[in-house]
């Protein structure tokens, strides 16, 4: 069907979560009137996995399913063929299909946003109370635990293990968290940001243990009752969260002509995040891409706002080609622990971080002359704004300047 | 143009000022201050692109 964008009829996008909501929602905002699949591997409708670490485990609410849209929206609103329950299984690129289940869906577009999977402890499959937490499903077993108040192990003080380890302490459960560097979080934000993190649990009772390796998880009939450190010794539990990272959902590719990155497996993209495959581009976790806004460093991210950002623009990609810009955007991820919010904006690879205060907390990450990232926990009214400074590409100077001199409160207003 | 806006919905995340600093600003508190209720047309973009981008859908525009 011609449509005022272009002229083809067949869009598809593999993976129904938020990169995958997004790109149809845009193709539609954009004036795309053709036919849209979307396959997803899950049987849930599409859902936000943020709330999963946060409100889904918090004793105080009963846990509802973050669900984006309904069925009816999806079907009658966005006009989409929603395909749920089975994995795509392959692409073929020279006849313009995807392989799902038994049968092929043909596309002239495709935007791939498979995401990620929880990576998980080898030999601990199958193991009854050891959970990655990537879906709902990880979420409600996670849940149920925590309900029955285990002790609870985390296995990885990232910011997902951090968060498990915040919302079982707050029910005042004994949690114990294991990390074998010796500074948490040091890859995404650094070592002096990744200690002042790690402060947040010895203040609220947790038991961090950085430095410590896991040698395996000890079960009686199925089931874990402990983990073993290769220190020798033993924590009981009858919960263990493993949060060691994620691998991109492209299994499925090897072979198809989408480039995938040699270390990590997910896409290589272009700045206009266009695959190495005619017709095909991705969005969100899955992909890595230059950013022209910090000298076209190859990124993947696995945060919530680029992911949607990415659906946007792979959709007005996929669309209309000729429009395409490169994707230039400044990072930004948010964690709740114990009551706390912790912001960053940029990125942590930079020649200096410096503490401009540390009550609330504020670093900045100076790159030669500029400034690259912030660090804030509990200065919601400063993050956007150190964002914009970064998206302006602002000296380092005038970064300092203005987290220094910060603005006076402003004249009270109505809110509610 | 006049917002309508779910305090209730909003977590305070600030993605809404990134796109509308005008607008909308987050408080030391977390909760959202609307600078301007009634934005004017020439913001109508930047104020779309707020409501788009609020991950908790807190955002809406009202047309008069
Ligand atoms: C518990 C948790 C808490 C988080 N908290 C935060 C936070 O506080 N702040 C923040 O910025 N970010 C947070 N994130 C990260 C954020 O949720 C992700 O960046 C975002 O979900 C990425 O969206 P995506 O659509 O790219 O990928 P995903 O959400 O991973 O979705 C990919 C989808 O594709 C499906 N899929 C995979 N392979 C196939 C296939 N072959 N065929 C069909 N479908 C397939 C998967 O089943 C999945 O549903 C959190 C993530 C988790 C898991
Ligand atoms: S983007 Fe939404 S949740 Fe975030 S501050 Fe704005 S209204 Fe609130």
């Amino acid at each position: 069907m011609p449509t005022s964008t272009g002229e083809f009829s067949d869009f598809v996008v593999v993976g129904a979560s938020l990169a995958g909501l997004r790109t149809v929602e845009a193709a539609r905002r954009k004036g795309y009137a053709g036919r849209i699949t979307l396959i997803g591997s899950e049987s849930h409708l599409p859902y936000d996995r943020p709330p999963l670490s946060k409100a889904f485990l918090d004793a105080d609410h009963e846990p509802v399913a973050p669900r984006f849209r309904t069925a009816e929206h999806l079907r009658d609103e966005l006009g989409v063929d929603l395909r749920l329950g089975a994995p795509a299984t392959a692409i073929d690129a020279a006849s313009g299909t995807v392989a799902v289940g038994d049968g092929e869906v043909r596309y002239d577009r495709l935007v791939i946003a498979t995401g990620a999977a929880a990576r998980t402890l080898p030999g601990t499959e199958g193991i009854a109370g050891v959970h990655g937490l990537r879906t709902l499903d990880d979420a409600m077993a996670i849940r149920t635990a925590l309900d029955a108040g285990a002790r609870t192990v985390v296995i990885g003080a990232g910011f997902i293990g951090s968060e498990v380890a915040s919302g079982a302490r707050k029910r005042g459960l004994p949690v114990t968290i294991v990390e074998s560097l010796d500074v948490p979080l040091t890859r995404s934000v650094g070592l002096e940001a990744g200690q002042v993190c790690a402060e947040l649990h010895h203040a609220n009772g947790a038991d961090l243990r950085c430095g410590t390796g896991v040698d395996g998880i000890v079960s009686e009939h199925g089931r874990a009752v402990g983990v073993r450190l290769d220190d020798g010794t033993t924590i009981p539990a009858d919960l263990v969260v493993v949060g060691i990272g994620v691998i991109p959902g492209t299994g499925w590719l090897e072979g198809s002509g989408v480039a995938l990155h040699e270390r990590d497996r997910g896409i290589v993209c272009d700045a206009t995040l266009a695959t190495t495959v005619a017709g095909v581009y991705a969005a969100g976790d899955v992909v890595h891409w230059p950013n022209p806004l910090f000298d076209d460093q190859m990124m993947r991210l696995e945060h919530w706002t680029n992911a949607a950002e990415h659906g946007a623009a792979a959709a007005a990609h996929a669309i209309d080609p000729a429009s395409a810009k490169p994707v230039s955007s400044v990072p930004y991820f948010w964690s709740d622990w114990y009551g706390h919010r912790i912001q960053f904006v940029g990125v942590p690879q930079a020649d200096e971080v410096e503490v401009v205060e540390r009550e609330p907390y504020l670093a900045l990450y100076r790159r030669g002359g500029r400034v690259v990232g912030a660090l804030t926990i509990d200065r919601p009214t400063q993050i956007m704004k150190l964002r914009k400074l970064i998206a302006q590409r602002a000296s380092y100077e005038d970064a300092r300047a203005f987290a220094t001199n910060l603005p006076a409160v402003r004249a009270p207003q109505p809110v509610r | 143009m006049r917002l309508a806006i779910d305090y209730d919905k909003c977590t305070g995340l600030g993605l809404c000022e990134a796109e509308a600093p005008e607008v909308f600003e987050v408080q030391d508190d977390g909760t959202l201050l609307c600078l301007d209720e009634n934005p004017s047309e020439e913001l109508r973009a930047e104020v779309e692109a707020a409501c788009a981008s609020c991950p908790t859908e807190a955002l809406r525009i009202l047309e008069d």
